[in-house]
């Protein structure tokens, strides 16, 4: 708990920057670090201009930003409350890592039933986000698993939130962007596995229709996920890796992972990232695979997190940023919905590397404003270039309306509040759970004139 | 791929901790509590000690008791350790990690401040550690690891109330190793440099502030080497031997 002692001014002087995964855009905020399960609403007392509970900051845009608000960090409150060898089910406080789940859970047989592509999410953030990963198909949504959480409230009222108890809070906290409360702790159903490696299979693909006929047939395999060159075009149009995978169902090694050594030491400049440069990298990553179909026992660290090996990647990018653009788009225009928008990348050359192209399955999302839907979700990076990478944006986000998609909060930093409120028309409906303590600077952007 | 963190050592080793809901002592229980070590832990404040022995025992210690006690209260002290070592059936390792900020600026003011403070960090570690070497000296073996401080070794005008305090400590620590060494008995002095931990919440941060995880390991790691004085992180040993050798005419004039 921070020092009760503290004066006012001591407090303001923790302004040490709290970026998002993009670090566009940036704001000053205050940061009060909860160590304690009891320290919210109790921090905020005698504090103005709302607050915001944030976790590790990888998300890219402003979902965890404030704008000169108080940054509730719960990274601290990072302690395992019970696990039950037997039916999987790990409760622990919110600002736990997926890392430290990982770190507990591997050694003693168990994974997470939904990873991102990164594990320096918190639990509090996977659910306030409700991510996805390489198995939504199966899976679906990270919230899916979340059997119950605790949510404090700033009028100091907590509410267990299990799908019968609260289930309107239950429903509005998943996927809620922080903004119904605090998740003190919640509860997750961890999968059993045998071993750390994954049965891995690498396809390369040319154009969309390949890329949905690898779909159909990986209907069972438990992970798909595509890497997609968006700089190419003609006969090189959507050429991408088809990659594939299972948890090996051989007994092996399950010690816990070695830590990341290698860390990004400083910001790229400006011009390192050019149509060029990123072009050569798409090349490259395409032929480094020599053979049609390459197959492997892979770590699972490599498959699920190749990036987090290098700690700040996202310096790669240099001071101005990048900025996500993530879509998906419903089956009904999937296909020609995401040749368009492809086509409009490649023409435009902003494009960098990491786009990123997947079936999302049927599972129903539990939270009242999760992303997933069934259809082809499209990801992928902008360097930022002031003049031209947000007007393409502005022009990828109407091309998915047309088609009936949305927009990723999590990634995003630059949809309107129009075009958000045609994507989640159940907007207002959530707002009715909002904290009227909470908000982010990506609440506020998007309900503006409303 | 897997850390020295994980391996359990031959027999579980029993373990008392003072001060157990510090971020520091939280995190080398954790490292603890996986090698499936047994511990008894106390702190003043019980829904946070409940949070923390749950969190360990869910980590895998092989036994975990707690007691609720303000350290400050040194008359209760002989009984909560008699208490304790009866709970752990014997002890292996006593860490000492409990202790103050203060508030310097109100410390100027106000001697029952300052007094406050020095008696946390000085008094009380005192009166739990003449109970503990006696007890250890007896059996001829035992650790007492103590959490000082880098500020303990220089007054600076920022923190001198708990600066000194902590410089008492660690003079008190060095009589005393050299007293209880020939008996058998390790003590180990820690000293880390700024950590992010609960201490901390209101400075402003930055590069200097170590994670409570990395200095965790570095404690474990000495305590198990038997090293007598602990830098951590290490580079506080050189920043130190500079800061130290500053000569007072000069020292005087910095705002430090």
């Amino acid at each position: 708990m921070p020092d009760p002692i503290a004066t006012e001014e001591a407090t303001l002087q923790v302004q040490a920057p709290f970026e998002s995964w993009g670090r566009y855009p940036t704001y000053g905020a205050k940061l009060l670090p909860l160590h304690w399960q009891s320290d919210f609403p109790a921090v905020t007392a005698g504090l103005h201009n709302g607050a915001l509970p944030v976790g590790m900051g990888r998300s890219y845009g402003d979902v965890c930003l404030l704008k000169d608000g108080n940054l509730l960090v719960t990274t601290a409150m990072n302690r395992l409350i019970s696990f039950d060898t037997e039916t999987g089910l790990l409760t622990a406080e919110a600002g736990v890592t997926l890392a430290q789940i990982l770190d507990f859970a591997v050694p003693r047989g168990f994974f997470l039933p939904v990873t991102p592509g990164t594990k320096y999410v918190t639990l509090g953030g996977a659910i306030a986000n409700d991510i996805h990963g390489k198995n939504h198909h199966i899976a679906g949504t990270f919230g899916r698993h979340i059997t119950q959480f605790e949510l404090a409230r700033s009028d100091g009222s907590r509410m267990l939130c299990t799908p019968t108890e609260n289930p309107e809070f239950f429903s509005a906290t998943i996927g809620g962007l922080g903004l119904t409360g605090l998740i003190n702790w919640a509860t997750l159903r961890l999968r059993p596995i045998v071993s750390r490696k994954i049965d891995y299979e690498g396809i390369q693909f040319h154009g969309i229709d390949e890329f949905l006929d690898l779909t159909n047939q990986a209907k069972d395999i438990e992970y798909t996920v595509s890497w997609v060159d968006v700089t190419s075009t003609g006969r090189n149009f959507a050429r991408g890796v088809f990659m594939q995978g299972d948890h090996s169902a051989r007994k092996d090694d399950l010690t816990r992972s070695a830590k990341p050594k290698l860390i990004f030491p400083f910001e790229a400049p400006g011009f390192a990232l050019n149509s060029l440069s990123v072009s050569l990298f798409n090349t490259a990553f395409f032929h480094k695979q020599i053979h049609k179909r390459v197959v492997a026992l892979q770590d699972y660290e490599p498959f699920f997190y190749p990036l987090d090996k290098v700690l700040h990647w996202n310096r790669m990018y240099g001071k101005r940023g990048l900025l996500q653009f993530q879509c998906v788009i419903p089956w009904e225009h999937a296909k020609e919905g995401t040749i368009a928008i492809l086509q409009a990348v490649a023409k435009s050359g902003l494009a960098s590397f990491l786009a990123v192209l997947k079936a999302f399955g049927d599972v129903p999302s539990p939270g009242m404003m999760s992303f997933p839907k069934p259809g082809i979700t499209l990801a992928l990076d902008f360097p930022i270039k002031p003049d031209k990478s947000f007007p393409l944006f502005q022009r990828l986000a109407d091309m998915t309306l047309e088609f009936g998609g949305r927009l990723y909060p999590a990634k995003d930093a630059a949809m309107t509040a129009p075009q958000f409120q045609a994507f989640y028309p159940q907007w207002q409906h959530f707002a009715r759970y909002r904290d009227p303590m909470l908000t982010s600077s990506f609440w506020e952007r998007v309900t503006q004139n409303s | 791929m897997s850390t020295t963190a994980q391996t359990p050592s031959a027999t579980p080793r029993k373990i008392l901790v003072l001060g157990a809901t510090s971020g520091i002592a939280e995190a080398t229980c954790r490292i603890w509590a996986s090698q499936g070590a047994s511990l008894f832990l106390v702190a003043r404040n019980g829904e946070r000690l409940a949070a923390v022995a749950a969190d360990l025992k869910t980590r895998g210690a092989g036994f975990i008791d707690t007691a609720v006690a303000d350290l400050d209260d040194t008359d209760k002290h002989p009984e909560l350790l008699a208490h304790a070592i009866n709970s752990l059936t014997g002890m292996d390792i006593a860490y000492l990690t409990h202790g103050v900020l203060g508030d310097q600026p109100e410390a100027e003011r106000d001697f029952n401040t300052a007094a406050q403070i020095i008696h946390t960090n000085y008094m009380a570690p005192v009166s739990l550690l003449t109970w503990l070497a006696n007890f250890c000296v007896q059996r001829h073996s035992g650790t007492l690891a103590v959490i000082s401080s880098v500020a303990g070794e220089r007054g600076r005008k920022s923190n001198y109330l708990y600066g000194s305090s902590k410089a008492g400590l660690s003079a008190f620590l060095g009589g005393l190793r050299n007293r209880v060494d020939r008996e058998g008995v390790t003590v180990l002095t820690i000293k880390p440099g700024p950590t992010k931990t609960a201490m901390t919440a209101n400075m402003p941060k930055n590069e200097k502030f170590a994670d409570p995880e990395s200095v965790a390991e570095s404690i474990v790691s000495a305590i198990d080497k038997r090293k007598d004085i602990l830098y951590v992180p290490f580079q506080w040993q050189p920043i130190m031997f500079i800061i130290r050798n500053i000569p007072e005419r000069i020292f005087k004039k910095l705002n430090l």
